[in-house]
């Protein structure tokens, strides 16, 4: 167990990516909501090139912080750039690396999925052409081609992932933000969400995933970095974070909160 | 059981309000206008008492009947009623589905348009306050005929989640409420033409609508003061055998709705490509108007927008008093063009955090303004013209044709432009997306009639210009003015129209991600 990894830094091991500008940077971000933080001064560095996990109890700020890293919601301070470029003095130009999949953000769920999917293309500013085309691939990609001309609200919470997925991709973003991508995916949906993600980073993509399912995490990100109450506990590769035990005893061991015990009497039937 | 259930209705009214004080203020003064309305109907009722008993007959049958097709069609065509106490998510808890009838039932009368109806209804029996047995069954006909009202609209819902959910039915009610708004002109002119050929028409339609479910039991009480028993006995037999049907009809669905709450989704009918967005340019401001168009179409609460526009021609013929004064119909259409021009204010809170899209693609605030605009444009102008010249056709004033489309596009683009500015500073208590139109935020309707006061006060000054030289040159009948009036209503509008475009295209750019953040809280 290295507790020299609490500390974000940012040189990596992994040669692939050293000295290169890493994908996201934040430092020192603050968000306040009401007199509660929700972020408080937060550091993080992701590499270029990396699968990044993002784990944490529920209200760590996770999706706060990914809301203000993809510029959707404006930080109290702090210093966020992807690929070099400051991401709140350059909205624009941010955007255009970086696909968004938000959780408890709803889509416009009255266009059918190649509605949307094009809709999405669109707006950032791709030709009707190339978005068409696109569009068909993500569809097929995601097997949702079948349910293309139904309707968004018509589809399952699996699909509508997908569907997110594929407004996400559609203008070939460099880094891509996904926040709980894997909620209610059934297995093989997820698993081809996974080899797709994958492909991107073996391309050269960056991903960053917040998520709850902790084996997922492990066995997918190379990275990871450990989240509460709006601070990094940990952070680094997966080996040096997790060490000798599992990622989610490392979770439990720095975040907390297990209770024992076995309830009450009336809740025991036997 | 039922106290409970009934109760829960109120305990989810008060919790909602307590977390908004504010709208508890928008709920008092709302409740207050539903009172002056209920003041005003009942004296009315009391007035036809000194009238003729059959001008009282045509006027109850004819109001019940309205009433009762009111609540059973309109949730039908937006797709929703006043759902607190929502039966699917009562479907996990052991209870009996004749007590959740009676529950269901009783809180629906017990709702703020329930208990408005329910004294409107009672106050018949002051109608015929004359004839004491005629009063006494006006009473009893008066609570048949509002479980009827509440009844009829639970049972629609209950049955549409079943039939009307699929997508076609969906698009054929959006298709529903276009097509005769875009052919509002003609139809009024002919209906105009109609009355005009065959006076005494509503005391006929009366006594058709007396033998139909929806206004026979309305009948039974006059039947009785003219000294027709086996009349009213022959009506208040179908007023109730309907209300039985409805009641059966409705315990059925809502026996269906609880063994399979949630309808699978369905990957049926396809192959229809890229709809409306095949159809616009493929730049941001295209896409934009192509999917707000869709919306327009698919979406039940922008069809409430659209709800109003015939209604507005009906009650300007009413006010007027029926036939004497057919000028006061040019006032359709520049009424339209503002109800129509500021339907789009609220455009951003519809889109609730589904507008996170148009932050994180990084498109423009202007193609954004622009995109909606467009979509708008593309029926309103028609309607709002077409409205034009046929109310100058009705009313044979052709001389202020001019006049009258200069303010009417002076307002449709001063609104275009007040709108786009509006919506994109100000997020408002709007029903979320696939919420009921009409169930709304406890007290949203106020505050959203607050704000509409406000910039439909904007857009009447920003008219001014136009309207001031139509007015003098209708009044003076000076032709020239009029035609000076449509050239200034379309320089100025469009002028303005830019402007507001360009301002709140800017105010987006720059408080995209605080509006974003609003509309989370609103949420």
């Amino acid at each position: 167990m290295t507790s020299d990894v609490t500390a974000t830094t940012s040189s990596t091991p992994d040669s692939r990516v050293r000295d290169e500008i890493p994908a996201l940077r934040i430092r020192g971000l603050v968000k306040h909501f009401g007199a509660k933080p929700a972020v408080d001064t937060l550091d993080l560095v992701v590499p270029s090139g990396s699968f990044y996990g993002l784990v944490g109890p529920n209200g760590a700020g996770k999706t706060t912080t990914l809301s203000m890293a993809t510029g959707l919601l404006r930080p109290d301070s702090g210093q966020i750039s992807i690929h070099g470029v400051d991401v709140w003095s350059n909205l624009l130009d941010a955007k255009r690396l970086v696909g968004n999949l938000s959780d408890g953000v709803r889509l416009f769920d009255r266009l059918t999925g190649l509605q949307l999917v094009t809709y999405a293309g669109l707006l950032s500013g791709l030709t009707r052409e190339v978005v068409v085309e696109r569009a068909h691939d993500l569809l097929d990609l995601l097997d949702l081609d079948a349910a293309s001309g139904t309707l968004v609200i018509d589809y399952s919470a699996g699909m509508t992932k997908k569907i997110a997925l594929a407004c996400a991709l559609v203008h070939a973003p460099r880094l891509l933000v996904l926040d709980e991508p894997f909620e209610s995916v059934d297995p093989v949906s997820a698993a081809n969400i996974r080899d797709i993600l994958e492909g991107f980073v073996t391309s050269g993509g960056t991903v960053i995933v917040s998520s709850h399912a902790m084996d997922l995490v492990q066995r997918m990100c190379d990275h990871v970095a450990i989240i509460a109450q709006g601070r990094v506990l940990a952070a680094g590769t997966t080996a040096e974070v997790r060490g000798d035990s599992t990622l989610e005893d490392r979770f439990v061991e720095l975040v907390g909160g297990r209770r024992t015990g076995e309830g009450p009497a009336w809740l025991r039937l036997s | 059981m039922v106290a409970t259930l009934v109760k829960l209705r109120f305990l989810l009214l008060a919790n909602s309000l307590k977390k908004k004080p504010w709208q508890l203020v928008a709920v008092i003064i709302g409740a207050l206008y539903g009172l002056g309305l209920l003041v005003g109907a009942v004296a009315l009722l009391f007035a036809l008492s000194f009238g003729s008993i059959e001008f009282a007959r045509t006027v109850t049958v004819l109001a019940g009947a309205a009433l009762i097709i009111g609540w059973t069609i309109l949730p039908m065509l937006t797709s929703g009623i006043d759902q607190t106490v929502d039966s699917a998510r009562l479907a996990t808890f052991p209870i009996p589905l004749n007590t959740l009838v009676l529950s269901l039932a009783i809180s629906g009368v017990l709702g703020v348009p329930g208990i408005v109806t329910l004294i409107a209804a009672l106050a018949t029996a002051g109608t015929w306050w004359k004839h004491p047995a005629a009063a006494i069954v006006a009473v009893v006909c008066a609570v048949v005929g509002v479980l009827t009202c509440v009844i009829g609209s639970r049972m629609l819902v209950a049955l549409s989640s079943r039939i009307g959910a699929g997508r076609r039915a969906r698009e054929a009610k959006g298709i529903l409420i276009f097509v005769p708004l875009l052919l509002l002109g003609p139809i009024i002119f002919g209906l105009s033409q109609m009355f005009r050929d065959a006076p005494n028409l509503f005391p006929r339609i009366a006594e058709i609508v007396s033998w139909t479910p929806f206004g026979a039991i309305w009948a039974v009480p006059a039947d009785v003061a003219l000294g027709n028993p086996g009349r009213a006995a022959l009506e208040f037999l179908i007023g109730v055998a309907t209300l039985a049907a409805l009641l059966l009809l409705w315990r059925w669905g809502l026996a269906r709705a609880l063994e399979t709450p949630n309808r699978p989704a369905q990957s049926t009918s396809r192959a229809r490509g890229l709809g409306l967005f095949g159809v616009f340019s493929g730049t941001p401001s295209g896409a934009v108007a192509a999917r707000a168009l869709t919306y327009w179409i698919r979406d039940p609460r922008y069809a409430q927008a659209l709800i109003a526009v015939p209604l507005v021609p009906v009650l300007i013929f009413v006010y007027a008093g029926g036939n004497d004064n057919l000028a006061a119909l040019n006032t359709v259409a520049p009424i339209i063009a503002v109800l129509l021009s500021m339907s789009i204010y609220t455009d951003v809170s519809y889109d609730n955090t589904a507008f996170a899209l148009h932050l994180q693609s990084g498109v423009s605030g202007r193609a954004d303004r622009t995109g909606r605009v467009l979509a708008l444009a593309v029926f309103a102008a028609p309607i709002s013209i077409g409205l034009a010249v046929a109310s100058v056709a009705v009313s044979g004033t052709w001389q202020i044709l001019p006049g009258l489309l200069g303010i009417t596009t002076g307002v449709l683009l001063t609104g275009f432009g007040v709108s786009s500015f509006v919506s994109g500073r100000f997020v408002f208590a709007v029903p979320a997306p696939g919420e009921s139109p009409f169930t709304s935020k406890p007290g949203g309707g106020v505050s959203l009639m607050l704000s509409t006061f406000a910039t439909w006060s904007m857009v009447g000054i920003l008219v001014i210009p136009e309207m001031v030289l139509a007015i003098v040159g209708f009044a003076l009948d000076i032709p020239i003015l009029g035609w000076l009036s449509l050239v200034v209503g379309i320089l100025l509008g469009s002028g303005l129209m830019v402007i507001g475009i360009r301002q709140g295209g800017a105010i987006l750019d720059r408080r995209g991600p605080d509006l974003l953040a609003k509309l989370q809280a609103h949420r």
